[in-house]
């Protein structure tokens, strides 16, 4: 299970309360850092929300964002390659129904590498192993520092 | 009309000696109570300085939390075999405040209850629904054994049910209802969505809240009925302590049961009438629960003009509290309740805000709790729960329904000296 541990990936997830200006001001901490935001997406309930990202630095994101006074959780999730082209999105989703992989949430983004899929699953490593057994190909944890 | 149209209408010599001479019986009642014993003694009080009704000046008072540091029987003045029933009324920090009643006071409730409702011209022909709280509240037993004392047809229909309740009042034929007025006016529009007339009532009992001329007005062109203002407090047996009399130009206090002042609540000086302070009542006829010179907490004045029904002196519509209490749908609320509930839930701060707000006619409260910073897990669920659970909490500490918004953590005021948590928005009633 050794290998599993190079595909899990720290997300920030941010709690904001929901009114103007809160994006602004967690981009803003984040542009000061100089880090680079790779994928994010803002879930909300009840007037309140988490906004989650990936970034090229986590650990800097997370120290920064808290001495500024947000409150800042590690997240593990996983990162799976699409094709950038139709049926891209289907592959992937096939391997992880096949698999029996339950997806809590998830969000995409599409760069200069390609697209990517991230995930938030109940069992991280099972999911791994059923996208690997399955073809899929996965970021590494070192792509972050 | 008249329940009892000689203490009703008693001259005003009568009446001050009837009050001195109840005043005397119940301060002898008052001495059976440890509480007071110790007051008396300490503040150097003799039952002898007492000789005239303005010597009642010269007692100390009795404050709401007086009455909560001796729950639950502290302030009983019979043996507990001698109080037939028990009341109870919400305390700031989860007590309650205990009130117990004799058979004779139960007796004097009904008959102050019979009064008001005679004096707005309702008899045995009526046939009325009690749409109120029947549990611990005072508000629908006191108004229930009131109304069948008069001979009414009673409907003791509680609160709920906003469609079960209409249909009752068209198929019973309904003539007089009793609820909060924020109540009336619910089931104003939902008779008005059902398209349900409600052509049979003719009169609107309202109480337990602050309601407006404004809303009055509404109320009686919504629900067809002509619509007096209840004033009550369970502390004082429950609603009956001063009913609107069809002047509808204040409200008559039972000067034969309720020494009336009117204080200026921070020197506690005793002012006259028309000058606007807190109500301050010694109750004259109660035996199981006698209480001197209680706070009530609001705000109101007497008013010097006489009434043409010929009753004794009238006070204002109350206008508001001189301490904290907020009353939301009927139901008295302190902030200190709410801090007491948030300091034992470790996933919120202990800071608050509190909004209240009229809502399609009904009282909504909103509750501000920023996140504790080391209860954040990153997921949304947690949140949701977290939020979910800080609303069941109040809820069972408060009776009361209220919207919870998670905030981030320090993004509250910060209050030094005297906290403002609530922001009451319900100005325009």
């Amino acid at each position: 299970m050794t290998e599993t541990r190079n595909y899990i990936i720290k997300q920030i997830s941010v709690f904001s309360e929901n009114r103007p200006g809160r994006l602004a001001a967690i981009a803003h901490a984040l542009e000061e850092e100089k880090i680079n935001i790779l994928a994010f997406s803002i879930a909300e309930a009840n007037g309140f929300g988490v906004v989650r990202a990936l970034v090229d630095h986590p650990k800097k994101a997370y120290d920064k964002l808290t001495s500024i006074g947000f409150n800042v959780a590690f997240t593990d999730v996983i990162a799976v390659k699409m094709r950038d082209e139709p049926g891209g999105l289907y592959e992937i989703a096939k391997i992880l129904g096949d698999a029996k992989i339950n997806i809590e949430y998830s969000y995409a983004y599409s760069g200069k590498e390609g697209a990517v899929l991230i995930l938030r699953v109940d069992n991280a490593p099972a999911a791994i192993t059923g996208i690997l057994t399955g073809g899929g190909t996965l970021i590494e944890t070192s792509v972050f520092h | 009309m008249y329940w009892n149209k000689t203490i009703e209408t008693l001259s005003p010599a009568d009446l001050a000696d009837l009050q001195l001479k109840r005043l005397k019986t119940t301060l002898a009642q008052v001495m059976k109570v440890g509480f007071y014993q110790k007051k008396f003694r300490d503040e150097g009080v003799r039952l002898e300085d007492v000789k005239t009704l303005a010597d009642v000046s010269k007692l100390p008072f009795t404050r709401k939390q007086d009455l909560r540091n001796g729950y639950p029987f502290g302030f009983f003045a019979v043996p507990l075999n001698q109080v037939v029933r028990i009341h109870t009324t919400s305390g700031t920090t989860g007590k309650p405040t205990v009130v117990g009643y004799t058979r004779a006071d139960l007796d004097t409730w009904s008959e102050l209850i019979a009064r008001n409702m005679t004096m707005v011209g309702l008899t045995k022909d009526d046939v009325f629904q009690n749409m109120v709280n029947y549990g611990m509240f005072t508000g629908g037993l006191g108004f229930h054994y009131g109304a069948e004392k008069i001979g009414m047809t009673v409907i003791p229909s509680a609160t709920g049910n906003t469609k079960r309740q209409i249909e009752m009042i068209q198929d019973f034929g309904v003539t007089a209802i009793h609820c909060t007025p924020s109540y009336a006016m619910h089931l104003a529009e939902v008779a008005e969505e059902m398209d349900a007339s409600l052509d049979t009532l003719k009169t609107g009992l309202f109480g337990a809240e602050p309601w407006s001329d404004s809303m009055r007005a509404e109320l009686e062109r919504k629900l067809g009925v002509t619509a007096y203002d209840s004033y009550g407090l369970s502390e004082l047996f429950g609603p009956g302590v001063a009913f609107e009399c069809p002047e509808r130009d204040g409200l008559h206090i039972w000067h034969d049961c309720y020494l009336v002042e009117i204080i200026d609540p921070v020197s506690g000086d005793v002012l006259g009438d028309g000058e606007r302070g807190e109500l301050v009542v010694t109750p004259l006829m109660k035996e199981a629960m006698p209480l001197v010179r209680y706070r009530t907490g609001d705000v109101t004045m007497t008013i010097e003009d006489g009434c043409l029904c010929g009753r004794a002196k009238k006070i204002a519509r109350i206008t508001g509290r001189s301490d904290d209490m907020l009353v939301i749908r009927g139901i008295n609320v302190f902030p200190s309740q709410i801090e007491h509930v948030l300091l034992k839930i470790p996933e919120v701060g202990n800071q608050f805000m509190v909004y209240v707000d009229r809502v399609n006619h009904l009282d909504e409260m909103t509750i501000d709790v920023e996140i504790d910073k080391g209860h954040f897990s990153g997921e949304l669920h947690d949140l949701a729960r977290i939020q979910k659970k800080v609303m069941k909490q109040l809820r069972d500490a408060l009776e009361l329904r209220t919207t919870v918004n998670i905030v981030e953590p320090g993004s509250l005021p910060r209050f030094e000296g005297k906290a403002k948590r609530v922001v009451d928005r319900r100005g325009s009633m």
